[in-house]
C-alpha cells in the first residue's frame, strides 16, 4: 500500500508538471497581449515597453517559465498583473467559498441522486421508476444557468424564501448547491439505479434472502454498500470538477469562488492568475482521483491495488 | 483649461428639466450599497485605470485640481489657487493648509512632488506615465536615470511649481487625472506591493475594509477639507453579482446602485415600468463608437472607398438595434466635448453615391474583408447590420467575433485587421479635452505596435496642427483652440475619413429611491457610475 501511494504521488507530481508546461505554452501562444490590458488605452509605446520589461515579459519563454517554476517550488504562485497582489492570496481568499459550495453540492446530489436511484431500482419497471428517470434526464440535460436563474427567480425573488445571491449565511448556500445538486443527481440516480439492479441480481443477495435475512437488512446492509462502489469513484472525480470552478453557478448567484476569479482573469489575460487557478484545479482533480482509488479497496476487499 | 460653457449649459438644462427634488443642504448619514461583477483590481491611484476603480480612487484620494461635481469644469482642489507664468511653461500652485492623510499626517508640497515622481518612475508600472511627458525632466525619470522630475520644485511646504518643457493646453486636465493623486511616501514604503489593497489618501472617504472577492467598505473621512461633504457615512461595494442578479436585488431594494449598469436584455422592461423609469438617470457621455478602417491595407487605402463606406452605413438602424440608447454621430468628437462642431454635416446616408464612388475607385466586388467585433451583445448584431449595409453597395465583409483582448492586440498589429467595430471598446475621454480624442486614436503617436490607432492613420500635417492647438495655453485662447480642434477633426473626416463615426452612447444609471442627489451626480461625466462624494441617503434626512 505505501508503495502504491508513493508511486501515485510521484505520478501526480509529473501530471501537475505537465499541466503547468502545457498551460504556460497555451497562454503565451494566445494572440491577446496582457500588456495592453495593464497599460490601458492611452499609454505611450514607451510606457508599454517599460511595463513589459518590468514584468519580465520581454524575456525568452523558457526563462519566464523557469522563473515561474522557481517561484512555485518556493510556494509562490506569482503576482497578478492587474490586481497587483499575490495569486496565492487571491486563490486563498476564494477557496473556502468554492469548497463550501462543493460540499453542499455533493451533499445535495448524493441525497437526491442516491435516494432516487435506490427507489427506482427497487420499483424497477413501474411508473415510479420511469418518472424518476425522466426527472433525472431533465436534471442531466438542463443547462446550469437555466436551472440556477429559475430557482433564483422563483424562490428568491418571487417567494423571497432565500436571499438573491450573495454569500455568508447558510441560506445563501441552499440555491446554488441545489442547482449543482440537481445536475449531479441526474447522473448519480442513473448510476445508482443500474448499479443496484446489478447487485440485486447477484447470487449472494439471493442467498442472504433465502437465509431469512430481512429485506431491509439485505438492501441496506449488503446491496447498497456494493452498489455505491462506482459512485465513490465518481465523487472523487466530482471533487476535481467542482474545484476547477463552477463559473456559471458562481456568476448567477454571486458566489465568490475561484471560478469567478478564473473567468475574470481569462477575460483580462491575467496570466499568473490563470496559471495559478489551473494548477490548483489540477491538484484537486489529482487528489480527488487518488482518494477515490484509495477508498475503493476499503469498501470492497476484492479490489487489490497494484 | 477649457471653456466648458456648452457642458455647463447642458448640465443646467438637465437640472431645470428634471424635477429631481435634490436637497440644497442634505444631512449627513446613511450607507450606499453598490454591486460590481468583477473584483476591484487595485486602488493604487498610479495604476488603477479601469472604469470600476476610477471613481473609487477619486473618492479616496485628492489631486491639485478636480472637476466641479456633475460637470467637466476644472476647479482647484488640493490647490487653493494657481498662477501660470507669462510664457505658459510654469504653473505655481498654492496648497491648502491642514489637509490630512487618512493616516493622520498633514499633506505638504513634498507629497505632491513624490506622487508625481512615483507615477513617472518605470518601476511603478503606471499606465498613465505618458500623460506627464510635458513636465521637464520626464525623459530621465521615465528611462530610470533619475528619481525626481527636475521640472517639479517644492518652493515651501504649501507651494509647488511645475515647469513644462513645452506649453501644453491639456496640462491642468492631467493634473486632475487619478494618476496625479497625492500619496504619502511612508505608506508606500510600509505596504510595498500591497499598497493597491491598503490605499491611504486625502479623499472624502477612507478604505475601512476589503474582503477579497466579496466586499469593500469605504467610510466617511471626518477630517475631509471640504466641510459637510461627503454626505454618506459609508459606501459598501459588494463583489460578484451578475448584472441580471444585481438588477433583481435593486428591484427588491437590497442594493442602491447596480455598478455594471442595466443589463441590455432588461433595458426595455425597466424603462417600460414608470416606477423604475423615474429612478433612471440618463445623459450623453463623452464617448464615440466608430468603425476603424485600416488606411494601409488594400482596398481601404483608397480614400474614395473609405468615403463610400461612410455613406453606405445606416446609422439610424444601428441605433435602433441598441434600443435607442445612443445618438447618431458624424464626427469623432462627442457633443459636450469642446471642439465639437454642431454645424458639421459629415457624410450622409447615401448608398447610391457610395456605389458611384466605389465604381470610380475600381473597387473589386469579388474580394472580401474581415470585420472584427467584440463578441458581447449587442456588438455582433451591430456588425451584422454593417455587413448588410456594405453588401448592399457591393462590399463583402466577413465578421470575426472575438474576445476583447484579442481584438485589442490584433488592432495594434500593423497590416492585420482591415475593419474593426469599436463597440464595447468605444473611446471614452480620459479627460474632457479634444486632444485626448486625437493623440492615442488618430495621431501618428498612436499608430504604433500595441497602439490604439487601429486605422493606422498618420497625417503629419494634421499632427502639426494638433501640436499647434495644444500649445495654445492662455485662458483667452481657449475659444480659438476649440475652433482649431473643430477644424482639425472636420478636415480628418472630409479629407481622409479613416473612421466611420456611428454613434455616441448614452449613459443610463438606475439607482434606488433611497439615494438622493442632483441628477447630474448619477451621470457625472468624470465619476462613473456615480459621484460618491455628493449623493446622500434620503433615509438619513
Amino acid at each position: 500500500m505505501p508503495l502504491y501511494i508513493a508511486r501515485r504521488l510521484l505520478q501526480s507530481v509529473l501530471i501537475l508538471f505537465g499541466v503547468s508546461v502545457i498551460t504556460f505554452l497555451l497562454l503565451y501562444v494566445l494572440p491577446a497581449d496582457p500588456v495592453s490590458q495593464i497599460a490601458g488605452r492611452s499609454a505611450t509605446a514607451a510606457t508599454r515597453a517599460s511595463i513589459r520589461h518590468q514584468l519580465g515579459l520581454d524575456l525568452p519563454l523558457y526563462v519566464q517559465y523557469g522563473h515561474f517554476l522557481w517561484g512555485l517550488l518556493h510556494g509562490d504562485l506569482g503576482h497578478s498583473y492587474l490586481q497587483k497582489i499575490g495569486v496565492a492570496e487571491l486563490i486563498w481568499a476564494r477557496l473556502p467559498a468554492t469548497l463550501l459550495l462543493m460540499v453542499g453540492a455533493i451533499a445535495c446530489e448524493l441525497i437526491l441522486g442516491l435516494s432516487m436511484g435506490l427507489l427506482a431500482a427497487l420499483r424497477r419497471g413501474t411508473a415510479i421508476d420511469q418518472g424518476l428517470m425522466l426527472v433525472s434526464f431533465v436534471g442531466v440535460s438542463a443547462p446550469q444557468f437555466v436551472i440556477g436563474i429559475l430557482l433564483l427567480y422563483v424562490f428568491a425573488v418571487q417567494f423571497g424564501w432565500f436571499p438573491i445571491g450573495g454569500y455568508g449565511h447558510f441560506a445563501n448556500l441552499v440555491l446554488p448547491a441545489l442547482t449543482l445538486g440537481i445536475l449531479g443527481a441526474g447522473w448519480y440516480s442513473r448510476m445508482m439505479r443500474s448499479s443496484m439492479i446489478d447487485v440485486l441480481r447477484q447470487d449472494y443477495v439471493r442467498t442472504a434472502r433465502s437465509k431469512g435475512i430481512s429485506r431491509a437488512k439485505v438492501i441496506f446492509g449488503h446491496a447498497v454498500p456494493n452498489a455505491i462502489l462506482p459512485i465513490i469513484a465518481m465523487i472523487g472525480i466530482d471533487i476535481g470538477t467542482f474545484m476547477s470552478g463552477i463559473v456559471v453557478v458562481e456568476s448567477v448567484f454571486g458566489w465568490p469562488g475561484i471560478g469567478q476569479l478564473a473567468w475574470q482573469a481569462i477575460q483580462q489575460v491575467d496570466i499568473p492568475i490563470i496559471m495559478g487557478v489551473t494548477l490548483i484545479s489540477a491538484l484537486f482533480i489529482v487528489i480527488g482521483n487518488l482518494l477515490a482509488d484509495l477508498i475503493a479497496p476499503l469498501i470492497d476487499p476484492r479490489i487489490k491495488l497494484q | 483649461m477649457q471653456r466648458t460653457l456648452m457642458m455647463g449649459a447642458a448640465v443646467a438644462a438637465l437640472l431645470l428639466a428634471t424635477a429631481g427634488g435634490a436637497l440644497a443642504d442634505p444631512k449627513q448619514g446613511g450607507t450606499l450599497t453598490e454591486t460590481f461583477k468583477n473584483d476591484v483590481s487595485t486602488l493604487d491611484p498610479a495604476i488603477g485605470y479601469d472604469w470600476q476603480n476610477w471613481s473609487l480612487i477619486k473618492s479616496l484620494f485628492s489631486r491639485l485640481m478636480d472637476y466641479k461635481p456633475g460637470t467637466t469644469e476644472l476647479t482647484p482642489d488640493l490647490a487653493e489657487s494657481y498662477t501660470v507664468s507669462p510664457d505658459g511653461l510654469t504653473y505655481t500652485f498654492k496648497l491648502r493648509h491642514g489637509v490630512k492623510f487618512h493616516n493622520g499626517r498633514e499633506m505638504t508640497a513634498e507629497d505632491v512632488a513624490y506622487s508625481y515622481d512615483r507615477t513617472v518612475n518605470p518601476k511603478t508600472q503606471s499606465p498613465g506615465q505618458g500623460f506627464f511627458k510635458s513636465i521637464a525632466g520626464y525623459d530621465d525619470v521615465a528611462a530610470g536615470k533619475a528619481d525626481h522630475l527636475s521640472g517639479v520644485k517644492v518652493i515651501d511646504p504649501y507651494t509647488i511649481a511645475i515647469t513644462l518643457s513645452k506649453p501644453d493646453a491639456t496640462f491642468l486636465q492631467v493634473v486632475a487625472l487619478n494618476f496625479a493623486s497625492v500619496v504619502a511616501k511612508e505608506d508606500i514604503a510600509k505596504e510595498g506591493a500591497d499598497y493597491g489593497h491598503h490605499p491611504d489618501g486625502t479623499g472624502a472617504f477612507y478604505l475601512d475594509s476589503w474582503t477579497l472577492g466579496q466586499e469593500l467598505v469605504m467610510k466617511r473621512n471626518p477630517d475631509y477639507y471640504v466641510k459637510g461633504v461627503p454626505y454618506l457615512d459609508e459606501v459598501d461595494i459588494k463583489i460578484g453579482a451578475e448584472p441580471l442578479t444585481a438588477l433583481l436585488q435593486l428591484q427588491k431594494g437590497q442594493i442602491d446602485i447596480a455598478g455594471d449598469g442595466i443589463p441590455p436584455a432588461s433595458f426595455l422592461q425597466v424603462m417600460a415600468d414608470p416606477a423604475q423609469k423615474k429612478l433612471v438617470v440618463s445623459a450623453p457621455q463623452l464617448e464615440t463608437s466608430y468603425l476603424t478602417m485600416n488606411v494601409n491595407m488594400k482596398p481601404l487605402d483608397d480614400v474614395r472607398v473609405r468615403q463610400a463606406i461612410n455613406m453606405a452605413i445606416n446609422k439610424d438602424r444601428i441605433v435602433k438595434i441598441i434600443n435607442g440608447r445612443a445618438d447618431v454621430a458624424n464626427q469623432p468628437l462627442p457633443p459636450g466635448m469642446p471642439g465639437y462642431d454642431p454645424n458639421f454635416k459629415g457624410y450622409p446616408y447615401d448608398p447610391a453615391k457610395a456605389k458611384e464612388l466605389l465604381k470610380e475607385a475600381n473597387y473589386d466586388t469579388s474580394q472580401s474583408m474581415d470585420l472584427m467585433v467584440y463578441n458581447t451583445d449587442p456588438n455582433p448584431r451591430i456588425a451584422q447590420a454593417i455587413q448588410q449595409d456594405l453588401a448592399a453597395v457591393g462590399i463583402k465583409v466577413n465578421i470575426k467575433s472575438l474576445d476583447q483582448s484579442v481584438i485589442i492586440s490584433a488592432g495594434g498589429t500593423p497590416n492585420t485587421v482591415p475593419l474593426i467595430w469599436s463597440g464595447g471598446m468605444g473611446w471614452i475621454a480620459d479627460f474632457p479635452d479634444p486632444s485626448d480624442f486625437y493623440q492615442p486614436i488618430l495621431g501618428c503617436g498612436g499608430a504604433v505596435k500595441g497602439g490604439w490607432n487601429w486605422s493606422w492613420y498618420c497625417n503629419k500635417d494634421i499632427d502639426a496642427e494638433a501640436a499647434k492647438a495644444d500649445a495654445m495655453v492662455a485662458p483667452d485662447q481657449a475659444d480659438a483652440r476649440a475652433k482649431l480642434w473643430s477644424q482639425i477633426f472636420d478636415k480628418i473626416m472630409t479629407q481622409d475619413a479613416p473612421w466611420v463615426p456611428v454613434f455616441n452612447e448614452r449613459r443610463y444609471t438606475l439607482h434606488s429611491a433611497r439615494i438622493g442627489g442632483d441628477d447630474s451626480l448619477f451621470v457625472d461625466p468624470v465619476h462613473i457610475p456615480v459621484n460618491y462624494n455628493y449623493v446622500y441617503a434620503t433615509d438619513a434626512q
